[in-house]
């Protein structure tokens, strides 16, 4: 689960980490108000979205008047802020944060994160701070310094020392560089983080360490003990197809092609989409009914599907161990029939009842396409678009066309 | 032959009890030597009592002790399910599978370093993971046990219904598994595809292995590279997510590709490097490993 930069940075103040004062805002009369509270003279406007990536997209600004802080929380409340994290529909800001400017003399990158190889968290730290970290990791590896973090001791104090060093923190602001990692590390530890994130850190013309940015991300299976964490969610920075799934104990994502499917089990449900893709398809979503899908379920699960006005066509993958094809195919008709289905539907199913699934499918009087393996059911939903769009043109197209598109897609597969 | 277990294994359910635990001991306890090999279960309120005639104790270590069990199964639910791996790691037990999805990554990182630093002789299949079965023989976990076949094929994966696939292809041909491992979606867990690679690599009984991975994490790449080194029997491969849009979870907690890192091109591109056959076709996975038996 994600959350703004706003509230990591509440969390990161009850685990000791200096931040900038701050005030969040959802209109640009409380912006105003929160400059005045805040006093000064020069004061940070920030998009509060879940995507990273902000300043570069219009996102963050400073201001120097109020009416600065006027005419730029007007500007960034409301728009559709495109990063490289939101994908090109962009992100609509809805909250706003208002903060004291930062003397920065420095900005520096720390991060932490579950190393999956040597399983545990690793503290990743680096002198280029406030860039696009992975160009970092990619470019020039040797600028990131990485601790691995003994879980029984935590983040030790002369290995966070040691890490301030590197990254250029002078002696003098050592002692505190090293505590705001060590206190980072508590935070991640304790709150059950997936990813914690600084960048930048700032060191500022006086020696002191700031976290300017916040960003964290949390084990979605951890949220059980963080109630806190829960309230903090935010709907609106979430796709409603996945929250819709999310209500089915459905796991749904969307993507940008326009073939439906729907599969049990999260391995099986990607090689489905990597299939349709081989044939020359693309999917539209993954989707995971898991192990024990009722006809509720698959009902749901076709609905949330075909909310996607791009889907042309829907490919059921389903292998029956536990759950039995007779079941699915039940649910299958159901769900067929109660959303009026009108996109040609391909089915696979292998496994337990899998001749009664069958049966009950093809009595079912509806034009559904049936399958034998994999391979097959991705080449029928392929060409049932395909069809599809040939019958839906008023007039048949000139064959030389038709010609240049197959060369065009052989190019693609190229 | 077959590795990690076999007809003469005992096997004590964790969880028993419970909806997951009842239903899957029943199925796995009816597959071929299942009514000799599942000894125990534990619960620590229902001591003494039993299921189906599976007798209940308090405790892991006082299940082995009066039954015998070698292997423990974990139905046990997530925030309590580290714990119960920790309990058969204490037992001694040789092996402990833990069917349990959803368990928090902390608490893994906390039983995985105390099984390292005390350099524990249990062996943990999973969390998050179908279980493991020699056909014909002993079936531990949730997987459906007719698909299989006796035979002499390895296969290994970290996703439950594409090892169905894989098993169900290979039957198809005619082609029998010694064993199927299924080793788990979560970014930290126990054996991983190298683990199991060695272990039908010495297995006299294995004479070729399925591979099967997704996207996230790197354990594929260092599986393939010590089969480069080492492995003397053909491995053929297929990694799911090749369509996976960065930086979103395909359902398996661990099946993310992140900063980059964990896809699926790069995997299919070190496998192949590695001498490992690999299809991008997941319909093909059986056929693949037909055409490298001797």
């Amino acid at each position: 689960m994600k959350i703004h930069e706003y509230q990591g940075k509440e969390i990161f103040r009850k685990f000791g980490l200096p931040t900038p004062r701050g005030i969040a805002c959802f209109s640009v009369d409380e912006a105003v108000e929160a400059a005045k509270k805040l006093g000064g003279a020069v004061w940070v406007v920030k998009a509060q979205i879940h995507a990273g990536g902000r300043g570069k997209g219009g996102g963050v600004k400073l201001a120097k008047s109020l009416d600065e802080v006027r005419d730029l929380s007007k500007k960034i409340l409301g728009m559709n802020l495109v990063t490289h994290q939101t994908g090109p529909q962009g992100q609509k800001v809805r909250r706003l944060l208002i903060e004291e400017g930062a003397d920065i003399a420095k900005e520096l990158y720390i991060g932490m994160v579950v190393d999956r190889g040597t399983q545990r968290v690793v503290l990743m730290a680096s002198s280029e701070g406030g860039m696009d970290i992975e160009a970092v990791a990619a470019q020039t590896p040797e600028k990131i310094h990485k601790v691995f973090v003994d879980p029984a001791s935590g983040l030790k104090d002369e290995e966070a020392r040691g890490v301030a060093k590197k990254i250029g923190i002078p002696d003098s602001a050592l002692p505190e560089a090293a505590e705001l990692l060590q206190n980072l590390y508590k935070c991640f530890w304790e709150m059950d983080a997936s990813l914690a994130e600084i960048n930048p850190l700032v060191l500022t013309r006086s020696n002191k360490v700031v976290a300017l940015d916040s960003k964290l991300n949390f084990d979605d299976n951890a949220l059980f003990r963080h109630p806190d964490v829960v309230a903090m969610r935010d709907l609106d920075e979430e796709d409603p197809l996945e929250i819709e799934a999310s209500k089915h104990e459905l796991s749904y994502i969307s993507l940008d092609g326009n073939i439906g499917c729907m599969v049990n089990g999260a391995g099986l449900a990607m090689a489905t989409m990597d299939t349709i893709k081989l044939f020359g398809g693309s999917p539209a979503n993954f989707l995971d009914v898991g192990g024990g899908a009722t006809a509720e379920r698959v009902t749901a699960a076709f609905k949330i599907m075909l909310s996607n006005p791009k889907v042309k066509a829907i490919l059921v993958n389903i292998f029956g161990g536990i759950m039995k094809c007779d079941t699915i195919a039940t649910g299958v008709v159901a769900a067929a029939r109660e959303v009026k289905l009108s996109v040609p539907l391909v089915v696979r199913m292998k496994g337990t009842n899998e001749d009664l699934g069958k049966k009950i499918l093809k009595d079912s009087g509806l034009p559904i396409i049936s399958a034998d393996n994999m391979a097959q059911a991705g080449q029928r939903v392929v060409a049932a678009i395909k069809k599809k769009k040939s019958k839906a043109k008023p007039k048949p197209k000139p064959k030389v066309k038709a010609k240049g598109k197959k060369k065009a897609a052989k190019r693609k597969k190229k | 032959m077959s590795i990690l277990i076999n007809k003469n294994s005992r096997v004590v359910t964790q969880g028993i009890t419970g909806k997951t635990g009842m239903f899957h001991t029943q199925t796995s306890r009816a597959y071929a030597n299942g009514q000799a090999c599942y000894v125990a279960g534990v619960n620590p309120k229902k001591a003494g009592e039993n299921f189906e005639g599976i007798p209940i104790f308090g405790s892991v270590r006082d299940a082995k002790e009066k039954s015998g069990a070698t292997v423990s199964v974990i139905y046990v639910p997530p925030p309590f399910a580290a714990a119960a791996i920790w309990e058969a790691v204490e037992a001694d037990l040789d092996l402990a599978i833990c069917i349990t999805e959803g368990i928090p990554v902390r608490d893994m990182v906390e039983v995985r370093d105390r099984m390292r630093k005390q350099n524990r002789k249990t062996l943990l299949l999973g969390p998050n993971c179908p279980g493991v079965i020699t056909p014909e023989e002993l079936k531990i976990g949730i997987m459906p046990g007719h698909i299989h076949k006796k035979g002499r094929v390895g296969v290994v994966s970290r996703s439950g219904t594409l090892t169905y696939e894989a098993v169900a292809q290979l039957t198809e041909l005619g082609i029998g598994q010694s064993s199927a491992v299924g080793i788990g979606g979560d970014p930290v867990n126990g054996l991983k595809h190298v683990d199991v690679l060695k272990l039908f690599n010495d297995d006299p009984g294995t004479d070729a292995v399925i591979m099967i991975g997704e996207i996230g994490g790197s354990d594929e790449e260092t599986a393939a590279l010590w089969v480069k080194q080492n492995m003397k029997k053909p491995v053929v491969g297929f990694i799911a997510g090749v369509t996976a849009p960065p930086g979103k979870r395909m359902g398996h907690a661990g099946a993310i590709i992140s900063g980059g890192k964990g896809t699926a091109q790069e995997k299919l591109a070190v496998m192949e490097s590695c001498g490992i056959k690999v299809t991008r076709n997941p319909a093909e996975m059986g056929r693949l490993l037909k055409s490298v038996l001797k």
